[in-house]
């Protein structure tokens, strides 16, 4: 009997290899790790959002027991700032200000949770004891709370050197083109928006670990990040000084990240330093309150749009505004999150063919803004297909039809918007009318009349998005302002008997990688995913890497894996060529079998893996020995994908709760290579994408105090907040990686908040609602709907 | 956590007495709300009391007209009692309606009585039936005890030993969640019958509080129609990010009207 093995490669709804480890608890999570002699250090944090240091009393403090050492800026003198790795230059070409961004606070604290003096000692307990026994003189000073705060003439200044609270004012795009076709518009629609703060959440809070040997001079770091090799490079080149062969880092299991775990945060270097100090491991591990108040935030945009339209209903031409909040410092990548990954998509799905944007960065005395889940372009989307909506309210045209009438043609592909990018395949048409089927569109009106009957408001909204992923050529990124190379790197390692280990750049915290790239190798190498095994995130033992965020851990990663295993399969057929006498070129290779094409004569990969390394019949000649490949890729372009969210809400006027009922996706992230874990990828992502537009929101009062600081006052989306969520794809091949392609970590994040807030103004429609902002809150919703003060 | 003693006491008498010996000492009984108070450094207790070996405080009986549940019963031994369902199956249903399956298997009624916390769900059932308060000293009624937020009539050295609910005829309890926290953004508990009719209202002021314009008008005409003009005035009602004072009186009246039809 001939048993066919279960087909393992691409496009397999393989089970996640990595899942019967995290769900057993035996997941290895940084804070899992004990060091022997380890310390605890424990962060003292501002209280404030704006004072001035006058003095810090650490006597009592250092009396207190099992306490080590207690240390503030005055002994990090020789350290550097933490760095930021993007610079934007202005409209008149001068550079971002770029204050610096000290390790523990200098003089001043600019946020409730800025740290300001580390207390390490032998227990936690004990570490927290001292820290709240140190005595800070505060000259509490007014802060600048809001970006409104900020630019209000006379506004205290976050950085004593940047008077203005300004970071950059930038811009991208044709002004004149602009202007000239607003002139002779035959429709002109205006939309202002808050697109609000969010904070991220990762299920695993932040942790470090530093290690030191004093035998080898090896600093370790292990570390809650997206991207150990990254945090090296900072770290030990800006912060510490430490050379990359003395400096090791470690991002082990890591429970989720959504952008905020690839930032150098100031207490990675404060547990690498302190352990080289004391010679001591030295771990601190936050807790969630420490992770509202010190993990960078999210989005947080006050946005004006305005669209011009000509008498059909096409788009002539678009003008933005954007306030973008950086925070009290800059955060490692917060430049470019507003600019290059923002107002770059304002193009979207359509052919607008003049845009201008203007993009003006302000520091409050807020946490630091960085990339959270699709980084800039949710709040793209979110702004445009918004103001489609109101631009089809407004011209009386059908809010679909407006769509398809400004789509980029299916065959104007390769296209080049006016805002930088040129997308390299897409099919908007295909993707809407398979959303618009299977959310059973046509027939909403009969589920909105039967509603009504209920008692409740029904609506329904749709949202056309495209995103730019797949980050990123590094000589465009380069030129753009990023101060590295956004590469990736792939090391395939064929065993002597066939099994593989895959050693990459890119990191997995809950995106299963280690099933996905077994898949890789399964489908090209014909290696059952059982004998490939994938290791990341760790300096050590993967040669280089940029890691994982901008949903490029498979266009970018993937695509060098790909590179490296061609290089495997060349090496392969010199050798089969040799053991089988044949030439090379009449080798062909497919799944784990050389054959000698057109006769009988093959060897399997594991023969050649073996000959390779017991080369005792082998060209030993012309070729060395082992089968071992690396490949650096860099992309060419980014990847596109896109598609066509749809939401349906009803809302109970009572109380002025929205329910989300039904949520249909239809996404383009190219070739798929397990629809399982895609179709979770966007489920997470819709779900954070609903907690934006329906639930969560960041809150400061006016003095700078986190009002939201705690999970009993930040709304996370729970299951009951959700509605089944229908995960289809259409793809279409990304014609510039050798895998096809695209991405699929953000798109639910960033197609679902316009579409979820489009069904409920439209459920709201026969109350003269124009425009609601997130989150679409009960209150809110009720104040609309009985005209009173939320 | 700040470090404390612990103590574990197998009576009443036993409780009381180390209480009275340490006025900062506090008794514990789910911890549902002291633990993460505990852990976050907010509360610092010389001493722990921990109530649950006390098995005089256990268990659900009826007696009589009454449904009498001791303190430390679970909020999931409530909501799974027959005696429960069959006497007040309102009170089996808001049992069921607290916090999630963690908080109802550690959480117990006397804790949560006891705390009085604005947003929780007992003090609206104790207000809302009339129920009495046994102590360890003394009978309170259900008007007495709830003095204001987290504040009730127990004295430092007083411990609540069980909570006695009257068989009403009818009785019914809606409730909004508050997004974030699940709690009570605004509840209503209404019932009828021995001691008269009572609309009692949480989560949406400092403390529990009777609703006497809805009480009027539900013993004149027991119906959801009765409540549904009653208008709660916003004053003194809380007002948080999460809805403002006069969301919450608009609340008041959307959940007693709830509350009612659920009595049925």
């Amino acid at each position: 009997m001939n048993v066919m093995a279960p087909f393992e490669g691409i496009g397999a709804s393989v089970k996640r290899k990595e899942d019967f480890r995290f769900l057993s608890g035996r997941g290895q999570y940084t804070d899992d790790i004990n060091r022997p002699g380890q310390l605890h250090a424990a962060i003292l944090r501002s209280p404030h959002a704006h004072a001035r240091i006058n003095g810090i009393d650490l006597a009592a403090a250092k009396a207190m027991p099992g306490v080590a050492a207690i240390y503030t800026s005055d002994d990090l003198k020789a350290i550097g700032g933490l760095p930021c790795g993007w610079q934007i230059h202005n409209k008149d070409g001068s550079p971002m200000a770029e204050p610096k961004h000290p390790v523990l606070a200098e003089g001043k604290v600019r946020h409730v949770g800025d740290p300001v003096a580390v207390v390490i000692a032998d227990t936690k307990q004990r570490a927290r004891d001292a820290a709240e026994a140190i005595a800070v003189d505060y000259e509490v000073l007014p802060a600048a709370a809001t970006m409104t705060q900020a630019q209000a003439p006379g506004a205290p200044a976050v950085h004593d050197d940047v008077p203005s609270n300004l970071c950059y004012d930038w811009h991208i795009g044709d002004k004149a083109a602009v202007d000239a076709a607003f002139a002779r518009a035959a429709h002109r629609v205006v939309f202002e928006t808050t697109n609000n703060r969010l904070v991220p959440n990762a299920m695993e809070p932040r942790s470090a670990i530093g290690d030191y040997d004093p035998t080898t001079g090896e600093h370790t770091l292990y570390t809650t990040s997206q991207n150990p090799h990254v945090i090296r490079l900072l770290m030990g080149a800006f912060v510490l000084q430490l050379p990359e062969a003395k400096l090791r880092v470690v991002a082990p299991d890591v429970g989720g990240g959504f952008g905020s775990k690839i930032y150098h945060y100031a207490e990675e270097a404060i547990v690498t330093w302190a352990a080289h100090k004391l010679h001591r491991p030295v771990k601190w591990t936050a807790d969630r309150t420490e992770a509202f108040m010190s993990d960078a935030h999210g989005r947080d945009h006050i946005s004006r749009a305005e669209l011009a339209l000509d008498a059909e209903g096409r788009f002539l031409a678009l003008r933005v505004h954007t306030q973008a909040n950086m925070g009290a410092y800059l955060s490692t990548f917060a430049p470019c999150v507003p600019t290059y990954l923002y107002a770059t998509l304002l193009a979207g799905v359509y052919t607008t063919p003049a845009i201008y944007a203007e993009v003006k960065a302000v520091f409050t005395n807020t946490v630091p803004v960085d990339a959270y889940r699709g980084a800039g372009r949710p709040e793209a989307t979110y702004l445009l297909e918004r103001l489609v909506d109101v631009a089809a309210q407004q011209t009386g045209f059908d809010r679909v039809e407006l769509r398809r009438k400004n789509f980029i043609p299916t065959d104007a592909f390769p296209y080049q918007t006016p805002v930088a990018l040129q997308y390299d395949s897409g099919n908007y048409f295909a993707t809407l009318d398979q959303a618009l089927e299977a959310s059973g569109w046509a027939g909403f009106e009969a589920r909105r009349a039967e509603a009504k009957a209920r008692g409740r408001l029904r609506g329904i909204g749709v949202s056309t998005y495209l995103e730019a992923c797949g980050i990123a050529p590094s000589a465009v990124v380069g030129s753009l302002g990023a101060r590295a190379g956004l590469y990736e790197v792939g090391t395939i390692r064929v065993h002597p008997t066939g099994s593989v280990t895959v050693l990459t750049g890119a990191h997995s915290h809950g995106q299963g990688h280690e099933t996905t790239f077994a898949q890789l190798v399964a489908d090209k190498l014909g290696v059952p995913i059982a004998n490939v095994d994938v290791v990341h995130g760790d300096t050590a033992k993967v040669p280089f890497g940029m890691g994982t965020y901008g949903s490029r851990s498979l266009a970018v990663g993937g695509s060098a894996m790909d590179k490296a295993m061609d290089k495997i399969i060349a090496k392969g057929k010199k050798i089969a060529a040799h053991l089988m006498e044949a030439s090379v070129e009449d080798i062909e290779f497919e799944r784990g079998v050389f054959r000698v094409a057109g006769t009988d004569k093959q060897k399997a990969l594991a023969e050649i893996s073996l000959a390779a390394y017991v080369p005792h019949n082998y060209p030993i000649e012309e070729l060395e020995p082992g089968l071992e490949e690396t490949a650096f890729y860099d992309p060419k372009n980014f990847t596109y994908p896109g598609g066509c969210h749809i939401a349906e809400v009803e809302i109970e006027p009572e109380t002025g709760k929205v329910s989300l009922v039904n949520f249909t996706a239809v996404d383009d992230v190219g070739r798929v290579i397990n629809p399982m874990i895609v179709e979770g990828q966007v489920q997470g992502g819709v779900a954070q994408g609903v907690g934006q537009a329906l639930l969560e929101q960041c809150v400061y009062d006016a003095d700078g105090q986190l009002m939201s600081g705690s999970m009993m006052d930040y709304t996370m989306p729970r299951a009951d907040d959700l509605a089944p969520v229908s995960v289809a794809t259409h793809t279409t091949l990304c014609t510039h990686n050798p895998l096809g392609v695209k991405g699929c970590g953000e798109v639910g994040a960033i197609g679902s908040p316009p579409a979820v807030m489009n069904a409920v103004v439209d459920a709201l429609k026969d109350y003269g609602v124009t425009h609601i902002e997130m989150p679409a809150t009960p209150p809110k919703i009720w104040s609309i709907i009985h005209g009173k003060a939320a | 956590m700040y470090d404390f003693a612990y103590h574990k006491p197998s009576s009443v008498a036993d409780a009381v007495k180390m209480l009275a010996a340490d006025p900062d000492a506090k008794a514990i009984s789910g911890g549902h709300t002291l633990l993460p108070a505990l852990k976050h450094r907010l509360n610092r207790p010389t001493a722990l009391v921990d109530l649950s070996g006390i098995a005089e405080m256990r268990g659900i009986s009826r007696a009589g007209n009454a449904i009498r549940i001791g303190a430390l019963t679970r909020h999931v031994e409530v909501e799974t009692s027959a005696e429960v369902a069959s006497a007040i199956p309102t009170l089996a249903y808001l049992a069921k309606h607290i916090g999630d399956t963690q908080v109802r298997n550690r959480g117990t009624i006397g804790g949560s009585v006891s705390n009085n916390d604005p947003a929780a769900d007992y003090p609206a059932a104790v207000l809302g039936l009339g129920a009495t308060l046994h102590t360890s000293k003394r009978r309170i009624a259900a008007d007495e005890f709830f003095l204001g937020m987290f504040t009730t009539a127990l004295e430092a050295d007083e411990i609540l030993v069980a909570v006695e609910f009257p068989i009403p005829e009818k009785a019914g309890y809606a409730k909004m969640r508050n997004p974030a926290s699940r709690y009570v953004m605004t509840g209503a508990f209404v019932s009828k019958g021995p001691m008269g009719v009572r609309v009692a209202v949480n989560g949406a002021g400092p403390c529990v509080f009777r609703q006497s314009a809805m009480e009027a008008a539900l013993s004149a005409n027991w119906s959801p129609e009765a409540v549904a003009g009653i208008r709660q005035s916003a004053d003194g009602l809380n007002s948080d990010i999460h809805g403002s004072a006069e969301y919450r009186a608009h609340l008041v009246t959307v959940m007693a009207k709830r509350a009612v039809a659920a009595a049925g």
